[in-house]
């Protein structure tokens, strides 16, 4: 039962192909196939948070869904986000607040936070830890995290008024 | 001094942030073939076959190994810590883990076979392939029947399940408990859990069968000791074999257990295939097969006089060390902060069917300070003494350092404390929570409303900064960089920035040049690891005393060239110059070309380069201290606990950077929450784990965790230049020793003694039940 | 933790799918969502031969009202629509109650009513509120189509009526009456777990402000939503006071519920537990049906 299915899909603005076994999940698609592994496996059981990435816009975590189900669908991993030279403003948080410490977790939070962003320009400190609280983090203690997404509502707001 | 102390911006986060940091399963080899185990579902039990063929025809699977087919090479890992040598009369039966099972499982998940296969997919379906006659045997589960002499032995060589037995004596206990007012016994379970880190573990092992050379990537905390184990046991040596520990995704200790089944294997494997093979552990995997912490059983007994003065402390206790013991004894004491002049304490370490235990962050401690805490709690109470004022009676007064406790620490050092000024953190952790203002006017105002509030304040020593020793090597580059290798390796504690830090300063160039090195085996091959909140007094201080010795160099080679005495030299941006002269000046990258010439003689004695190699090794371990305070409110009709105010006021001397520190503290007190009130494994009687999945095994999110206040004071550690502590598990030591205090606070009416640890809603139920009832 | 081996299929509109269901019977397992089908797979505690993706059917995703100014459901609306659809929140605000309790903001993406429907968890918030408020659902098959009220369509832990070969295509709700109210309390160790206990009520009052009809509806006590019908009973044409609803909170803990104990919680906790949300979740019904909740 080794069948493949074709399928086209956009990851970070680039179009692929590939031919594929249904069972691969979308995590190890993005990872093995595709060599993108800024998304980190955490628990394959849709627990952890530190695979999500944006499916047409919306957070999801990669480990729930099939690579075959994104034939079609834009994917954004944090690779697509920023680069070394251009942080995306989430990014350049993180990195002030400390928000990261062996920055595991850090890709799925980042990626999570995009869309809240989005939502919610000015989030007080509740609606930040509700926001994250699909997403587990073992060495920060989520402080410093909240920080930055303060950090980073500023940054943005500031740049949409320029 | 320009960094140290400083609040700087990480270098390594950039590649962190943008998924550019290498972890070990973000290798890929061209020909990589991937592992999967067969593990055994019951605990204890007899292996009679193991049928592979059906396996073996499987498409995509290119071999499965087993104990059997292992033959000769199969053998147990090694011993990794002798009992400690300093203390007379220790029992220790040393036995070891096993790469593959060969007669006899003795835990649920003990691995039987790994199939190697093209995916890690195709793998897995080959292990449901496997046929395993395995006969059940009964199961020793429980830590104290595990001791009874009707007990099944899961060591059958051995007359019982008795692993290690240790007695530490201090002064004369049965004469202080004679002396004594009053005597609190108690009997006091702690249970502590996963290390749970996001990364489990995993392993790369490619044989380059043409150049006869072994690289190794390792989610380990320990590369250079795996490097030298790895080469003795595969018959290679040392400079075979390379061990890489890239980025990790956390460790917490259970990383630092070295020769995992896992870890003997591949390497193996990957040498009999000539092919690069791959293993990385699913997180189902990580619950049975990763070491952790489990139950202690306390018989434990404080004896004071009616002033709440410590006359001495008593505690004896079993501990679960699992299948196997390769760790040796880590054993901490349980005299927390204070004065205590007479101590007796056994230990006796269990076997059971479970997996090995090794030490998570705290090791040790969080059991011995909620004892201490405990028990200074409830003479408190007896006595009708305030909390913060029994601690102040019985601190190590600032003029009593350096204390000795006359017993070993944890690493089998002598037990001093270095240095240690602690009433001025109480009360700084005192002030900062309110503790005065909240009994006498918040609390009362909140009651009267209904609410049930309580508050806590405990305190901690932590020994840290353990030996042997570290060391590093620092080089100017030709490019005015420089390079620093170090062995320790690194899972997120900013080694890459509070080390370039000390560099930094000492060789005055910019943070953001000074490229690390950590956790490879090619770079810097001694060394021991990263554990027991060593990583920046150790390897710290070896940096330091190398860029000292660079420093020192570059002076000497820029008065020659710049022709001025080193007195009149000053080293910053980069380059020397003569003291207000700026035109007399080199740059680093110019003169460490100078100093390596590719023509020309040099006078005899002297060595290439801008480069020096030092070594640190401190003579005992250096004690922090810390007081952490909390305000909490429990719901007494549903149980549910939300924590209001958290302080932490840490002393771990002289601050690299204050914002990892406080990043430290921030972790290790979610990960102490996570053990007073939501992490537990749960095993049955069969000793199966019953929450092996993160849905089922709390661990605590953004939502549990409060905002944590931290303050900060400074008493150097006299035994390193730098003056500094450990701090990187300070947080979760006296967290639920905290807990029990703040609840029973909550709650007077009920008048609770809380023993045990961790609690839950359901546990908080049965014990406000069982309260009701009696009343 | 990676799955077992399956065909693939992503029909387009419901027939094929209903075709490829008759087809594979048993051995096909639908995929909606995928937030509690696919962690059950990589865990391998489920092995379908055949998996059939309902995802790219756009025929079953829609939020509508019904000629009775109810409420129609498509079966893969996802949560994070429900959640923010302001028809559902003047419908059937206690879906909106319930959905922010639904897992994690990540799985809310995915997820979809009826795949949770379907999924039959005792511990599902949908399916209590379902209950709760007397919906009904559409099942249909290359045979046919029939709705099934909710209270019939849960019979066991993970077990519905469902058959094999046919697909959950809608929920219907009706338009609530005048001067109701519906509120729906849980306790959960972290706030996205699944509830240690929960309870749905839906509180209609008469023009006296006594209680007209009552709805009680527990949930994770058992093997699906349990109603409390004596419970609900005791309070028909009462005064709502403190007393009296503690009283019926009590009958439903005590009386109607027989609650299991796992590792998070013990029966007597469940039980608890359920007299206390009883109580709150009716108080806070009570009070939003007198428009001031």
């Amino acid at each position: 039962m080794s069948h493949t299915i074709d399928i086209a899909l956009t990851v970070n603005h680039i179009k692929y192909e590939r031919s594929i076994e249904p069972r691969m999940l979308l995590s190890d698609f993005l990872r093995h196939e595709l060599g993108l592994t800024g998304t980190h496996v955490g628990c394959e059981h849709g627990v952890c948070g530190a695979c999500s990435v944006l499916f047409d816009g919306q957070p999801i975590r990669s480990c729930l869904m099939f690579a075959v189900q994104a034939n079609g669908h834009e994917i954004l991993s944090i690779e697509g986000l920023g680069t070394l030279d251009n942080l995306h403003p989430l990014q350049a948080s993180f990195m002030e607040a400390h928000a990261l410490q062996c920055g595991f977790c850090t890709p799925g939070f980042i990626l999570t936070l995009v869309p809240f962003l989005e939502k919610n320009p000015n989030p007080n400190e509740q609606e930040i830890r509700q926001a994250i609280s699909g997403n587990i983090c073992r060495c920060t203690g989520y402080q410093n995290i909240v920080e930055a997404v303060k950090l980073a509502a500023e940054k943005m707001s500031a740049a949409h008024k320029e | 001094m320009n960094y140290v102390g400083k609040r700087i911006k990480r270098n390594e986060d950039p590649r962190l942030l943008t998924g550019q940091a290498l972890f070990v399963d973000d290798v890929d080899l061209p020909r990589m073939l991937h592992a999967a185990f067969l593990r055994s579902d019951y605990a204890h039990a007899r292996l009679k076959s193991i049928d592979i063929s059906a396996a073996l025809q499987r498409p995509g699977v290119v071999a499965v190994y087993t104990a059997e087919i292992m033959g000769e090479e199969w053998k147990p890992g090694p011993a990794l810590v002798s009992p400690p040598p300093t203390v007379e009369n220790v029992l220790f039966n040393s036995r070891t883990q096993v790469p593959l099972v060969k007669d006899k499982v003795r835990y649920a998940g003990e691995p039987i076979a790994v199939v190697i296969a093209e995916s890690r997919y195709i793998a897995e379906d080959a292990v449901e392939d496997i046929i395993v006659d395995l006969e059940p045997l009964e199961v020793v589960a429980d830590l104290e029947k595990a001791l009874s002499p009707q007990s099944v032995l899961i060591h059958e060589d051995l007359e019982s399940n008795l692993a290690a037995q240790m007695v530490q004596v201090k002064g004369d206990y049965a004469k202080a408990r004679q002396e004594a007012d009053l005597i609190i016994k108690r009997r006091i379970i702690i249970d502590r859990g996963a290390a749970a880190a996001m990364e489990n573990r995993g392993i790369v092992a490619d044989w380059d069968a043409k150049s006869h050379f072994l690289t190794v990537w390792d989610t380990t905390q320990a590369p250079i000791p795996i490097r030298n184990g790895l080469a003795l046991r595969l018959g290679l040596s040392e400079h075979q074999v390379r061990v890489i520990a890239p980025f990790l995704g956390g460790g917490f200790g259970p990383k630092m257990m070295m020769f995992y089944s896992e870890e003997m294997l591949i390497p193996w494997i990957a040498i009999k295939l000539a092919r690069p093979i791959k293993w990385i552990e699913d997180r189902r995997e990580n619950f049975y097969a990763t070491t952790q912490e489990r139950v202690q059983i306390h018989d434990a007994e404080m004896a004071l006089d009616h002033d709440g003065r410590i006359l001495g402390i008593k505690d004896n206790f079993l501990h679960d060390t699992g299948a196997y013991d390769p760790y040796g004894l880590t054993q901490s004491h349980t005299m927390g902060a204070y004065d205590v002049a007479n101590y007796y304490s056994e230990i006796k370490v269990v076997f059971t069917n479970k997996m090995i235990t090794t030490p998570v962050r705290g090791a040790g401690r969080p059991q011995g300070i909620y004892i201490a805490e405990r028990l200074l709690d409830l003479a408190a109470k007896e006595l009708g003494i305030d909390p913060i004022e029994i601690r102040k009676r019985n601190f190590i007064p600032p003029d009593k350092f350096p204390y000795e406790h006359c017993i070993i620490d944890q690493a089998f050092s002598p037990l001093i404390f270095d240095s240690g000024n602690y009433q001025p953190v109480l009360n700084k952790a005192a002030t900062m929570i309110g503790y005065d203002q909240f009994v006498k006017e918040e609390q009362p105002r909140l009651r009267a409303e209904g609410h049930h509030v309580g508050i806590g304040i405990v305190s901690f020593v932590e020994t840290t900064g353990v030996g042997p020793y570290e060391g590093a090597r620092i080089t100017v580059q030709a490019n005015g960089k420089i390079s620093v290798a170090t062995g320790v390796g690194t899972q997120g504690q900013g080694h890459f920035t509070s080390f370039a830090q000390i560099v930094a300063d000492q060789l005055g160039v910019d943070v953001q040049d000074v490229q690390l090195v950590t956790g490879d085996t090619a770079e810097f091959h001694w060394g021991t690891g990263t554990f027991a909140s060593r990583g920046a007094v150790v390897a710290g201080n070896a940096i330091h005393a190398s860029a000292v010795a660079v420093r020192a160099k570059i002076l000497k080679l820029a008065s020659e060239v710049l022709k001025a005495p080193e007195e009149e030299l000053e080293i910053k941006d980069g380059k020397v110059q003569v003291a207000d002269i700026p035109h007399l000046s080199i740059s680093l990258g110019e003169l460490a070309t100078l100093a390596n010439p590719l023509r020309g003689a040099v006078e005899p004695g002297t060595e290439p380069g801008l480069e020096a190699t030092a070594y640190f090794g401190p003579k005992y371990g250096a004690t922090a201290f810390g007081t952490h305070a909390m305000i909490l409110e429990v719901d007494t009709e549903t149980m549910m606990v939300e924590i209001k105010r958290y302080v932490v006021v840490e002393d771990c001397g002289t601050i690299l950077n204050p914002m990892i520190l406080e990043g430290q503290v921030h972790g290790g007190v979610a990960m102490g929450i996570g053990n007073a009130y939501y992490e537990k494994l749960v095993y049955d009687e069969n000793a199966q784990l019953l929450n092996a999945s993160l849905a089922d095994y709390l661990i605590p999110t953004a939502t549990e965790v409060p905002r944590i206040v931290v303050g900060h004071e400074e008493t150097p550690s006299p035994l390193n230049p730098l003056g500094t502590k450990g701090a990187g598990e300070a947080g979760a030591i006296p967290v639920p020793a905290l807990f029990a205090q703040a609840l029973e606070n909550a709650l007077p009416e009920y008048n609770l003694e809380i023993l045990e640890s961790p609690l839950s809603p359901n546990r908080l139920f049965e014990l406000l039940q069982k309260k009701e009832k009696s009343q | 933790m990676k799955p077992a081996p399956f065909e693939y299929f992503a029909p387009t509109t419901v027939d094929e799918a209903l075709a490829r269901l008759a087809e594979y019977g048993y051995d096909a397992k639908v995929l909606a969502g995928g937030q509690s089908l696919i962690p059950m797979m990589n865990f391998r505690l489920a092995q379908p031969s055949v998996i059939v993706d309902i995802n790219n059917i756009p025929d079953l995703f829609y939020i509508r009202e019904n000629e009775e100014r109810g409420l129609r459901i498509g079966a893969m609306a996802r949560h994070n629509k429900v959640e923010t659809d302001p028809l559902v929140a003047d419908r059937a605000p206690l879906i909106s109650d319930a959905m922010p309790h639904i897992a994690t903001v990540q799985v809310r993406s995915r997820g979809t009513f009826g795949g949770s429907i379907a999924h039959a968890d005792p511990s599902a918030e949908l399916a209590a509120v379902s209950v709760a408020l007397e919906g009904s659902f559409l099942l249909r098959n290359q045979k046919g189509e029939r709705w099934v009220p909710a209270n019939e369509f849960f019979v066991g832990l993970f077990t519905s009526v469902l058959e094999p070969d046919e697909l959950l295509i809608e929920a219907k709700f009706p338009a609530l009456p005048e001067r109701t109210g519906c509120a729906l309390v849980e306790v959960a160790r972290r706030p996205h777990d699944f509830a240690i206990v929960g309870v749905a009520a839906v509180v209609t009052l008469d023009e006296n402000d006594r209680c007209q009809r009552a709805r009680l509806v527990l949930y994770s006590v058992g093997e699906g939503p349990v109603i409390a019908h004596q419970a609900a009973e005791m309070l028909k044409s009462k005064e709502l006071t403190p007393e009296s609803m503690r009283a019926a909170a009590n009958t439903a803990a005590n009386r109607e519920i027989d609650p299991g104990s796992d590792i998070h919680a013990s029966a007597e906790y469940r039980r608890h537990l359920a007299d206390v949300l009883s109580f709150r979740a009716l108080e806070k019904a009570y009070a939003r049906a007198r428009g001031k909740g």
